[in-house]
């Protein structure tokens, strides 16, 4: 197996940045200011809301974050770079996580993740097909280890995964 | 029951009873089911007995430290002039463990419950529950029941016309192991990176958002209110023979066994009980080799020990390893030690949040340390620097990430020597490029 690397490409908006914190997505936020003491508190939930609707994390959106939340970007920028769910990058349309851990190491995950490399088309982990249509990354412990090998397509949790079940797997997200 | 098995005559069902039943998931369906009658109970008692009862009951926290529950909770304040808060930790990670998944996915009610009793036990109005974000299913299913229980009246200003406020607050995480230690937790719940703070000052003192705080696990919580309606007495008699552990534990069984699953089990059952007849043994003409009994954190116990083994706080540690998440990891005849302990060090060395330099360097080295030895490169001497690294890391650092890393290595080294030097003389082939 190929020593992890840098999930995806490096991007950048080609586009002026549109406002995310504008309307229904405003109100959303400032709906979890009363659960919160502070402010700061409602950061990863911004964050959350930052990927569902662009796909991930850019630094103009690092910016509007920041404003919002009387944060400073830099600051901002060391919270996002801290979890490793959150997208700094732009990634396929579909992104695939793939549990390599012990339990499921052991039961054969290296060989989930090196079929789904070879039938999305990613030429390595962390890699997005030349389509856009997927991006592969290999993680740690989903907390699934009971139903070998678990992996996370999108919000999808696909249970039992095995490197025959990889080609139907895929034909659900086009 | 052993979902996704059917339940076995050894296991005593008590969080797990509906687990698979999804008609449980509802607030109707749990209260059919007798959801409910523990909060209501609560709420008619004082803080103080609430403490006492869990107290008597000899819970200990599931998360893996087993610190008892109501000593837990008597360490808050009792004066309530600042917020308290309860943090449900639902960061599930520990290789190995997916106990606390079923418990949300299935009884989302049992926990909501547990988490309001106990909220008002040591006076506080808001309970976070901080689910993992790779829990996608778990979150879509609390999310649905917490609503639901907002709109019975359960939560809110006044649970249950109590005149009491009780609210629960779901958070999510976005990918971070070290987020399930409690105080990387609470930086995480405040909008920080999740790095673990230095106790003292104890959470109970100044936790979340400076302010008293207690972090339980979620199956602690879903005990807690079986030990309400049942009796502490109930819940005590739950124990084979050793007073110390008691009540009911979820066991995460994974790796290669027969029928992998969650089975509820007494405390003090022995493990050969768990992993021949519940989970169904080996795969057919194959042998156990080791098993990791609480999560990777914990050292690796060969075949004899386990199987010699019972199970609960007391009998793992006399047998060399510790009852962790019990999260049981059990590895067949097949295995490479080598292989696996390295990709153990790679799990910490990834998450580790890289403040204290023994952890940071610590577990980065022993995945290279390691990685040489797979390569067919290692000497005589990497046992040395390995244990010497392992001492390093252990005891050292501000949370315990390091110390986990080095069990099953030092462990590893122990019990598995031959396998190391089997890469070292080179009688086995290298299972890995050189580096």
């Amino acid at each position: 197996m190929t020593p992890r690397s840098a999930h995806g490409g490096h991007g950048t908006e080609t586009v002026p940045h549109a406002p995310v914190f504008v309307g229904e997505t405003r109100a959303r936020l400032e709906g979890l200011f009363g659960k919160y003491p502070t402010r700061q508190a409602c950061l990863l939930p911004a964050l959350w809301m930052v990927q569902e609707e662009r796909g991930w994390i850019s630094e103009p959106a690092i910016e509007e974050v920041a404003g919002v939340l009387d944060l400073t970007p830099a600051y901002v920028k060391g919270v996002v770079t801290f979890y490793t769910m959150y997208h700094t990058h732009p990634v396929g349309r579909h992104f695939i996580q793939v549990c390599t851990t012990s339990p499921c190491n052991i039961c054969g995950a290296e060989d989930v993740a090196r079929a789904l490399v070879e039938k999305t088309g990613c030429r390595e982990l962390g890699a997005t097909s030349p389509d856009g249509r997927f991006t592969v990354v290999e993680v740690e412990c989903l907390g699934a280890c009971g139903f070998p090998t678990p992996i996370l397509v999108d919000d999808d949790f696909v249970e039992d995964v095995t490197p025959d079940k990889v080609a139907a797997i895929l034909e659900r997200y086009t | 029951m052993g979902y996704p098995h059917p339940s076995h005559p050894k296991e005593t069902v008590v969080l797990s009873k509906y687990f698979g039943d999804a008609g449980a998931r509802s607030f109707d369906g749990w209260v059919q089911r007798g959801g409910y009658e523990g909060l209501r109970k609560a709420l008619g008692m004082s803080r103080e007995a609430i403490v006492e009862e869990v107290k008597a009951s000899g819970l200990r926290g599931r998360g893996g430290a087993g610190f008892p529950t109501g000593l837990k909770w008597s360490f808050m304040p009792k004066d309530v002039a600042k917020p308290h808060y309860l943090v449900c930790n639902a960061d599930e990670s520990e290789p190995g463990t997916f106990k606390d998944r079923e418990i949300m996915r299935w009884t989302p009610h049992a926990l909501i419950e547990g988490c309001a009793i106990a909220a008002y036990a040591i006076g506080s109005e808001r309970c976070y529950i901080y689910i993992r974000g790779e829990f996608t299913e778990p979150w879509r299913v609390m999310s649905a029941a917490v609503g639901e229980a907002y709109a019975a009246g359960a939560l809110g200003e006044s649970a249950f016309g109590s005149g009491r406020r009780i609210d629960v607050v779901l958070h999510r995480g976005a990918g971070a192991y070290i987020c399930g230690e409690e105080t990387g937790m609470m930086n995480s719940l405040e909008g920080k990176r999740g790095n673990p703070r230095i106790k003292p000052p104890f959470p109970a003192v100044s936790g979340v958002f400076g302010m008293p705080t207690t972090v339980n696990n979620v199956e602690t919580l879903a005990a807690v209110p079986h030990i309400l309606v049942r009796g502490a007495e109930w819940y005590k008699g739950l124990c084979l023979g050793n007073p110390k552990s008691t009540g009911t534990k979820l066991i995460s069984v994974c790796g290669h066994i027969q029928r992998p699953g969650n089975y509820e089990v007494t405390m003090g059952t022995p493990v050969k009980d768990i992993l021949y007849e519940m989970a169904g043994g080996p795969r057919p003409g194959r042998t156990f080799k080791a098993v990791i009994p609480g999560g990777s954190s914990v050292p690796i116990m060969t075949r004899e020990e386990a199987e010699e083994a019972l199970f609960d706080y007391e009998g793992i540690v006399a047998k060399g390893s510790m009852l962790g998440s019990a999260g049981m990891i059990v590895m067949d005849d097949t295995t490479d030690m080598v292989y696996q302990i390295w990709r153990l060090a790679r799990f910490y060395a990834h998450e580790s949040c890289a403040q204290c330099t023994q952890c940071r360097e610590g577990t980065a080295w022993t995945t290279k340390v390691l990685e040489r030895i797979l390569s067919g490169k290692g000497k005589q001497e990497d046992f040395q620097l390995l244990l010497d690294l392992s001492e390093q890391m252990t005891g050292k650092t501000i949370c315990v990430l390091s110390d986990s890393c080095a069990a099953p290595v030092v462990s590893g080294i122990q019990k598995f020597r031959s396998e190391f030097e089997a890469y070292m003389t080179g009688s086995r082939q290298p299972s890995m490029a050189a580096v």
